[in-house]
């Protein structure tokens, strides 16, 4: 451990717990092996605090905070899995089922998609918000890669990886309220960008089916991420 | 000191106003926003030409420039399906030439305001502070072209060349 980097000594869920002043809520509980869902969150990337699946409780504030960005504290006391937290966070998993199309059973990624493997391990059993039906495009137009916006959850993972390890920028995200959508270059067709080298991370990091491999049908799109961890090691070493 | 690297998307002169705004603010990234406003303003819209000039012209990347310019109320961009734009100039001078006649000759006779389209989608009106051609009093730019002396006769007319045209 680096000798000038502090200490903090708190509990979690009761459990004392010690973590660099560096590391988030949410680093010290996965340490300890303390699950907190996340979606948005990947290790090796930026942490932005979107989708809010990581909340906690902090004894003594009424405002529930975002694990994933949240920095440890002296003293703090974390609670991760009260009755009220859990409710909330069906209450996220739904709103995103209602704001997109989500048809697990067509869906290239049926059965390795967090966002279903989140409402599964959740308990989220039905939907108690309308389902908005947005009419949002499909973008097959890259010789590798499809985009299906109906599946996307606005992570931003895929804005992040291909900014921070690619260098490429080609995503980002465009417009605001319900009319978010993550876009390549000027939102011109994916497979007319002048940026994207082509290399994929971003549908590897992708949560759901919302980006895939050509090819895969119902169930087939596995993600590969071992690359994320093996760069970020490598380059450290540089 | 940095110099505009790449060329004007035309040699419209407007186009010195948007440099002058960049080179102001030392071709740095986070004169996006600003840079965005005096083209907005300039111009009266954003269109594909535009962000691309200036994303290369300050280093950030055509996403973010895209996300940018869609994420702020105050950014038009070219509206999708319009095949002609005409930009009326509100700046004084034409304001007192007589610029609220002919928009309001243009709502009456083809039901088009500011921001708006023509029915069929093909024709955009929109609006810019001052066009730098004060002299020619009103003025507006039809399709990229500039037209001095307007009167709601011309404006009316050159419109409805481009909405018959098209049908
Ligand atoms: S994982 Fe923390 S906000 Fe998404
Ligand atoms: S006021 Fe109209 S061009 Fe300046």
């Amino acid at each position: 451990m680096n000798p000038g980097v502090r200490v903090k000594t708190f509990k979690i869920d009761g459990l004392d717990v010690a973590g660099r002043e560096d590391q988030t809520v949410l680093d010290v509980a996965t340490e300890h092996g303390i699950p907190i869902p996340t979606m948005c969150h990947l290790e090796g990337l930026t942490s932005v605090g979107a989708c809010r699946l990581c909340l906690v409780e902090v004894v003594g504030r009424s405002r529930l905070l975002p694990a994933c960005v949240t920095p440890v504290e002296e003293g703090m006391a974390v609670v991760t899995n009260s009755e009220r937290l859990q409710n909330y966070r069906r209450m996220l998993l739904e709103m995103l089922f209602v704001e997109g199309n989500h048809i697990c059973a067509v869906c290239v990624s049926n059965g390795h998609c967090e966002l279903q493997g989140l409402a599964q391990t959740l308990g989220v059993t039905h939907v108690h918000f309308p389902y908005h039906y947005p009419d949002r495009p499909v973008d097959a137009s890259h010789s590798r890669f499809v985009v299906d916006h109906d599946r996307c959850v606005m992570c931003t993972r895929c804005v992040r990886v291909c900014n921070e390890v690619e260098g490429a920028h080609t995503w980002d995200v465009m417009g605001n309220g319900a009319n978010v959508r993550v876009v390549t270059d000027l939102n011109e067709a994916w497979g007319r960008s002048e940026t994207c080298t082509g290399c994929g991370k971003c549908v590897h990091v992708c949560p759901t089916g919302a980006l895939f491999e050509k090819g895969h049908s119902v169930a087939e799109m596995l993600k590969k991420r071992q690359f994320l961890p093996y760069l970020t090691a490598m380059r450290r070493r540089q | 000191m940095k110099t505009v690297k790449s060329a004007a998307p035309s040699t419209d002169n407007r186009w010195r106003i948007v440099d002058a705004a960049m080179r102001r603010l030392g071709f740095q990234p986070h004169a996006l926003i600003e840079t965005l406003h005096v083209t907005q303003e300039t111009f009266g819209f954003l269109d594909e030409d535009a962000l691309r000039y200036i994303a290369a012209t300050l280093g950030v990347p055509l996403s973010q420039v895209y996300g940018v310019a869609t994420f702020y109320r105050a950014f038009t961009l070219k509206p999708k399906g319009a095949h002609h734009t005409c930009v009326v100039c509100t700046g004084t001078a034409c304001h007192l030439k007589g610029l609220p006649e002919i928009l309001a000759a243009l709502e009456a006779e083809l039901g088009l305001s500011p921001g708006g389209s023509t029915p069929d989608g093909k024709a955009a009106l929109m609006t810019a502070r001052c066009l730098a051609s004060c002299g020619l009093a009103p003025a507006a730019v039809f399709d990229g072209k500039m037209v001095g002396n307007l009167t709601s006769a011309t404006a009316l007319k050159r419109i409805r060349q481009w909405v018959e045209h098209e049908s």
